[in-house]
């Protein structure tokens, strides 16, 4: 080997294909994301033209500018025009959330809704709703609190000598299944709620969406948003470890903090509107790494998959069988068998996200 | 030559929950030089460098860097100066060479700043100076362990500091590549004028590759000095419990330790 005259020297060659390598897998990111968002722009358009009664894209766009149209009004304007709304915004909310824990926790299982948060923010808002009669913020605030609740406590039971993803993944998992019990027990006391309200608790539903909840939703996530954006690539370095994460200059434990309560802010107001959408924040993260390609913040592109997802699960939960299903029912069938698939990896390779 | 940085631990005391591994340390990392940290299993010499870099606060004493406290020093401006690699590291699933010592660029950048030239330049330097510009676009899991330790020194190098801890950067390695290793540290400082402080635990790859050795022994700095002064008979005994013969070196000159160990006598 030999010495060279200056190590910090390098020669425009080397430099032209960093550049290039990285200008091309940069052009590979950007067209991922602008497919998803043409597919997100096709899916609302779908989604608010096709029903059981097809609205030309002239209708639902006089709706959306204000004007009256008969019949439009009411289909378009009050029902598929804020349930379309909550399904890109929740499905955001829980991307961003599911990777945020994926990618901190380096663990694809440690997503919110499998170490029970979305879990805890659900059974809150039941309760809120159900048992205690509130509506509202006050539900959002149960739902935020319970949701941070249960991120302490899962933290807390499993820290020893520092924070190991197994043993977190595997009590939130246990508490996942505690708050679930809650959830069931609540059901239970209210009789006269039909199937539909039921299963938005359990795996999550637009049914019945109001502006108030997706404006709830949408603040939320003007809010967070940004903040959890600006700590992006700290949270990109965090994957190398906290050692190494620590000696390029990040602060572990203020990154940690503030993208978690980020992340859960978004998952509990989500939830709180929508219920525990089944695996969505769990699979967001991983569909964006296949499709992205791994080496850059995968928030943008979860944000975009969980929007995606849900447009899709809800418009083929109502539409693609006989009986109407909620989305959750239809993400859950998707997302089963995934989780299966990786259990199945991750003890043959031990793979992280 | 870069700008000399003195670093310094002072009265430093060190520990996890209950139990106190370094007490009272006193250690002046030589400037501009290579130091290496010797010592048994657990007497403390990866905690030493884990609180050094910030990594670990110290129960008592300081750890200064011209003059400051390093563990009040904004983190950013900290990892400017001063590097570390940990022991292992982790590799994000299917990341590629180029984009891992890329994140090496991560102090050196803002929250809003893009990608800059600088940033491609020293990527591209230290790809160049660790001979993995070939593995430049590989996914840093396909690599072999060697090619893995030189990919991590590249994003250390990245970083462009004047400084650079290393915790056990030759652990796993063939004989070989540990050589490899070590020479590219050396020619690192030779050329960069960068202090390396590397924990090592063969005595004698230590001995040969750096100007200034540390034994530590019972929380504290048993030795300090040029390698011949330092890797004696004695220091061997007192460190690592250990009877020896140390004997010159046919390639350096410098002093090679020879274990003894029960079944041998010394002739």
């Amino acid at each position: 080997m030999s010495t060279p005259a200056d190590l910090r020297q390098a020669s425009p060659a080397t430099v032209a294909a960093v550049t290039r390598g990285r200008t091309r897998r940069n052009r590979r990111r950007r067209i991922v994301i602008g497919i998803l968002v043409v597919l997100i722009g096709a899916m609302v358009a779908v989604s608010l033209m096709v029903g059981r009664t097809f609205y030309p894209p002239g209708d639902v766009l006089k709706v959306i500018l204000g004007q009256d149209v008969q019949g439009a009004t009411f289909t378009v304007g009050r029902l598929r025009l804020p349930r379309t709304c909550l399904a890109v915004l929740a499905g955001a909310s829980f991307g961003l959330g599911g990777v945020t824990f994926q990618t901190m926790l380096r663990n694809p299982l440690a997503s919110p809704d499998i170490i029970g948060i979305s879990t805890g923010a659900s059974a809150a808002a039941a309760v809120a709703i159900i048992t205690l009669g509130l509506s509202g913020s006050a539900v959002s605030v149960f739902a935020i609190t319970a949701g941070l609740g249960v991120a302490l406590m899962v933290y807390l039971l499993a820290y020893q000598d520092g924070v190991s993803g197994i043993r977190l993944i595997l009590i939130g998992i246990g508490i996942a299944a505690m708050m679930n019990s809650i959830v069931s027990y609540v059901l239970s006391t209210a009789g006269q709620w039909d199937l539909q309200e039921a299963l938005r608790w359990l795996t999550g539903s637009l049914n019945g969406v109001r502006w108030e909840e997706t404006v709830t939703v949408l603040i939320t996530m003007i809010v967070l948003v940004p903040v959890l954006f600006l700590g992006s690539r700290d949270l990109t370095v965090l994957q190398l470890g906290d050692d190494t994460a620590s000696a390029l200059g990040v602060r572990v434990d203020r990154t940690r903090l503030l993208v978690v309560v980020c992340a859960v802010g978004l998952i509990a107001f989500a939830t709180s509107a929508t219920g525990p959408i089944a695996f969505l924040a769990f699979l967001a993260g991983p569909i964006a790494a296949r499709l992205a390609g791994p080496g850059h913040s995968l928030l943008l592109p979860s944000a975009l998959v969980g929007a995606l997802l849900v447009l899709l699960a809800d418009f083929a939960g109502q539409y693609a069988f006989g009986t109407r299903f909620p989305v959750g029912v239809v993400t859950g069938v998707l997302g089963a068998p995934y989780l299966i698939y990786l259990i199945v990896r991750a003890n043959r390779a031990g793979g992280s996200l | 030559m870069t700008t000399e940085h003195q670093l310094t631990a002072e009265n430093l005391s060190l520990g996890y929950k209950d139990r106190t591994v370094i007490e009272g340390l006193e250690l002046a990392v030589a400037p501009g030089r290579v130091t290496a940290i010797v010592g048994a299993n657990a007497c403390g010499k990866s905690t030493l460098l884990r609180s050094m870099s910030r990594l670990l606060s110290p129960r008592a004493g300081q750890v200064l860097l011209d003059g400051k406290e390093v563990h009040k020093l904004p983190a950013k401006e900290l990892a400017r100066t001063l590097g570390l690699l940990p022991q292992s590291p982790l590799a994000p699933e299917g990341i590629t060479v180029s984009d891992l010592v890329g994140r090496g660029r991560h102090p050196h950048q803002g929250v809003f700043s893009r990608w800059s030239v600088a940033d491609d330049t020293a990527v591209a330097a230290a790809l160049e100076a660790t001979h993995t510009v070939e593995l430049a676009d590989r996914a840093v899991d396909e690599l072999s362990g060697g090619q893995r330790q030189r990919v991590w020194i590249a994003m250390a190098l990245a970083q462009e500091t004047d400084l650079l801890l290393l915790d056990e950067p030759t652990t796993f390695l063939d004989v070989q590549h540990q050589v490899e290793v070590l020479d590219l540290l050396t020619d690192l400082n030779r050329s960069r004028g960068t202090t390396v402080v590397m924990v090592l635990h063969d005595l004698n790859l230590a001995a040969r590759y750096c100007d200034h050795l540390v034994a530590i022994a019972g929380g504290k700095v048993h030795a300090a000095g040029r390698p011949c002064e330092v890797l004696t008979e004695d220091t061997v005994r007192a460190v690592f419990g250990l009877d020896s013969k140390v004997i010159i070196d046919p390639t350096s000159g410098g002093p090679l330790m020879l274990p003894i160990g029960r079944h041998h006598m010394v002739a």
